[in-house]
């Protein structure tokens, strides 16, 4: 296909492009509002990071949202007890959740396939419940944390005068909730697509891939894995953490929530409904599952009779209440039957689909030429 | 394959880059020009129609209560554009509303789902804000959520009607400008309660408190253990429970033998239902400890959670915002349109979510505008009556609403499917009243 023939300078400009002009090709699809948008480039971030680890060396954890989480509370705290800037929230999130990660890594990646998948579960389910309920002073528990007048704020007050209101959180002066808030997302993003790119691409990543592959082998010829997947699991959390800084960033709050298992699972989703181990595919899967969640979850029937009133009235009392199981609180009911669909169907997710229609093109002009590979040799991205 | 397509970076091509680099450099400004066009947050401007917010549980151990809030919702809706017969609009004074909508303008709404989360409820109010572009917004079930909706919503700058919630923080430490309750609080509930609490059980007991474990059950705990040790009480123990739990054997098991023979259940929604008829099953209400009966408490009470747990309720002592049985004329005109709308008496949540919304549409026709700075102005201070409960004042001080509160008890021979809770005793306002700097907080500025 013709987009497997870019280099990836290209293939790079392309993506920052699509991402950067988000908030233009959204609007006929009803998603070009801010906070869908931030949405889209913090979970992008997330599937990115999370792919470096399922995607390159195959070991699935089932517990990424306790970095998210950890991300979170350290980006609030540091809103609290420091300033309202963005860029020490930012890099308190990530070497929190980088910290974590290494702890949780150093114990899990003792085993590998279910046993690791287990143990990463129980430890994100772990600090769940400790947010939840035992780290109530740090967290605030249920409630959530979230910023006060009293707060100390130690950098800001030496500069400014407190305000009336709660301050905003902002990029020196920018703030950042709105369109401001999605550029400075959509620009991590794209940084955090080149890093992952250029893992996918080092040495680094190609020993990892190794891992994937076989990992006995790697070790009979005498190579040490635990330290190359220890990296590369602190490195995902971190992005992990990234993401969960960039949530409080946009939204000063933490809430237990996002560290529960339903979070850790829907990052694996993302990554499986995108396409696992290639670049874009994650990224496209968390847009989706965030587009679901947002438009289709706010269809009513009241929605559904305009959209199907071109039918005549009684079909539409027939169409309306069967399409409505469906959308509005059932759309994880429409996810769910996506995900049987892509995973039967598409092992490889969109991206193989879209490689699959690209092929289906170019057999068009070039009837006698290569017969189709299959779907797991072809370079996904 | 010989039909490569190559990026070689010729001028054109490096111009057009430049173009299209341009391009996204000045999207930010190109919506930027829009908001400052507008004088505050979704000014409906010159549309003949506006649209309201309704954030309401519809997933989650609260969802009872928040479908019953949306039927409230939809039916204010219908009554505002003058549709139906009127409900608590004949009832209510002094009125401006005219049932044409809000300054003539049709009042339509959208919905979304907290999901009694906070995470995912100022998810939601943000997409009503930014998407569907509401000029206030209304609903909730738990403090929790109604604290973070309602500090979004100052940052937002739209109005924020909240529904039932019952922590002292919502209009206490955490109360905003932006911010309205018109319903009850854990405070109010304690000071109702005591007395009849003396009356019925005396003045030597020893409560063992079981508390949802966040900001409403946290506060209601305190209020609740304030009024009982007035009153002579000891109090054993406070166990915090996680939300939406579902089994509570394992905090149960150990009443039995903590020398309690109070429980007082700081629980809601479906967690009461299920704790409650769990600590039935126990034998904790056959129980004799310290030479008298076993009792239960539930401070707050509804009567769908009166619904959920059968059997269980009959006899137990809560307090409540409203209840349908009330003869005042305003409760009356409600109960009738709600019954022959949907076919059931509304709940207290669905009470107090109808009255927010009637009272924020009075408070923008007293304004003459949907500038949200005026609106809270004709809002706070407020007197009004017809609404149930008796007069009642929306505090400017805190943005609370005081009226009477009901003592009530579950009832032991029910009429009829709804007829559950009986009302002990209608606990007059002077005495729930308090001075509100005792729970601190700041209002904040008008202008955001």
């Amino acid at each position: 296909m013709t987009l497997a023939k870019l280099n990836d300078t290209n293939r790079f400009l392309i993506f920052a492009a699509i991402i950067l002009l988000m908030p233009i090709w959204m609007i006929p699809l009803g998603g070009a509002y801010p906070d869908l948008l931030q949405k889209f480039a913090i979970y992008g971030i997330f599937a990115i990071g999370f792919n470096i680890l399922f995607g390159l060396t195959g070991y699935l954890s089932f517990g990424h949202a306790a970095f998210l989480g950890v991300g979170s509370y350290a980006a609030v705290w540091s809103f609290k007890l420091f300033t309202m800037n963005a860029i020490p929230a930012i890099i308190f999130g990530v070497l929190f959740a980088g910290l974590l990660a290494f702890i949780i890594g150093f114990l899990s990646l003792r085993r590998t396939g279910i046993y690791f998948s287990i143990l990463t579960l129980a430890f994100a389910q772990m600090s769940y419940n400790l947010a939840y309920s035992v780290l109530t002073p740090i967290t605030n528990g249920e409630t959530g944390l979230q910023l006060s007048q009293q707060d100390p704020r130690i950098i800001d007050s030496m500069f400014v005068e407190a305000g009336a209101g709660l301050p905003s959180t902002n990029l020196f002066g920018l703030k950042m909730s709105g369109f401001e808030g999605f550029y400075f997302c959509a620009v991590m993003l794209i940084l955090c697509y080149y890093i992952s790119m250029r893992i996918f691409r080092s040495p680094f990543g190609l020993m990892l891939r190794g891992i994937k592959s076989n990992q006995n082998r790697m070790m009979y010829t005498g190579l040490n894995t635990r330290p190359y997947m220890l990296t590369a699991f602190v490195i995902s959390g971190m992005y992990a953490g990234l993401a969960g800084s960039l949530l409080a960033v946009t939204d000063p709050l933490a809430g237990a929530e996002r560290m529960q298992w339903t979070a850790s699972g829907e990052v694996v989703l993302m990554t499986i409904l995108g396409g696992v181990g290639t670049l874009a595919g994650p990224m496209l899967g968390a847009g989706l599952i965030k587009y679901f969640e947002n438009i289709f979850s706010a269809f009513n029937n009241q929605t559904l009779t305009e959209i199907f009133s071109f039918l005549p009235d009684a079909a539409v009392e027939v169409v309306v209440p069967i399409v409505g199981l469906f959308v509005g609180s059932g759309w994880h009911l429409t996810l769910g039957l996506l995900f049987v669909v892509i995973v039967i169907f598409l092992p490889g997710g969109i991206v193989e689909g879209m490689s699959r229609l690209a092929g289906l093109f170019r057999r068009k002009d070039q009837e006698n030429m290569n017969g189709t590979a299959s779907p797991q040799d072809q370079p996904g991205e | 394959m010989t039909k490569d397509i190559k990026f070689d970076f010729s001028r054109r091509g490096l111009l057009k880059a430049g173009a299209g680099a341009g391009l996204v450099a000045a999207t930010p400004s190109i919506f930027m020009k829009n908001a400052w066009a507008e004088e505050f947050r979704n000014n409906p401007g010159n549309a003949s129609e506006i649209k309201l917010g309704f954030n309401v549980p519809q997933t989650g151990p609260y969802s009872e209560e928040g479908k019953d809030e949306l039927r409230a919702f939809k039916l204010a809706v219908k009554h505002l554009n003058g549709e139906g017969d009127g409900g608590m609009l004949n009832t209510f004074k002094p009125s401006a509303l005219k049932g044409n909508g809000v300054l003539g303008k049709k009042v339509t709404y959208a919905t979304g789902d907290t999901q009694t989360k906070s995470d995912a409820a100022r998810a939601s109010a943000k997409r009503l804000i930014e998407k569907e572009q509401v000029l206030m917004i209304s609903g909730g079930s738990s403090s929790g959520v109604a604290v973070a909706v309602q500090s979004l919503c100052q940052e937002e700058g739209v109005v924020f009607m909240a529904g039932l919630t019952h922590s002292n923080d919502t209009t206490g430490k955490d109360k905003r400008r932006y911010g309205f309750r018109h319903f009850f609080n854990a405070y109010m509930s304690g000071r109702a309660l005591g007395p009849v609490l003396e009356k019925e059980y005396g003045k030597e007991r020893r409560a063992y408190h079981l508390t949802a474990d966040y900001t409403w059950g946290w506060t209601q705990e305190e209020s609740i253990k304030n009024t009982t040790e007035e009153l002579g009480w000891d109090t054993v123990a406070t166990v915090r429970t996680p939300v939406g739990a579902g089994d509570f054997s394992q905090y149960i098991t150990p009443v039995l033998n903590s020398g309690a023979d109070v429980l007082i259940l700081n629980h809601y929604g479906k967690d009461m239902i299920n704790s409650l008829s769990q600590a039935v099953q126990f034998g904790l209400r056959e129980k004799q400890a310290n030479g008298k009966n076993f009792e239960i408490v539930v401070p707050l009470f509804s009567r769908l959670m009166a619904q959920g747990a059968g059997d269980a309720i009959k006899g137990i002592l809560g307090t409540t915002n409203w209840n349908w049985s009330l003869q005042d004329e305003g409760s009356q005109a409600f109960v009738k349109s709600f019954g022959a709308e949907y076919g059931a008496p509304p709940s207290m949540a669905a009470h107090t979510c109808y009255v927010q919304t009637l009272l924020y549409a009075n408070a923008c026709e007293m304004a003459g505008t949907f500038y949200p700075p005026e609106v809270i102005k004709s809002l706070e201070g407020f007197e009004f009556d017809g609404m149930g409960n008796g007069p009642t004042l929306y505090r400017a001080e805190d943005h609370q609403c005081f009226k009477d509160v009901l003592v009530v008890r579950g009832n032991e021979n029910p009429t009829s499917q709804f007829d559950l809770l009986k009302v002990v005793e209608q606990t007059p306002r002077a005495q729930v009243e308090y001075d509100w700097k005792i729970f601190g907080g700041e209002l904040g500025p008008y202008k955001v």
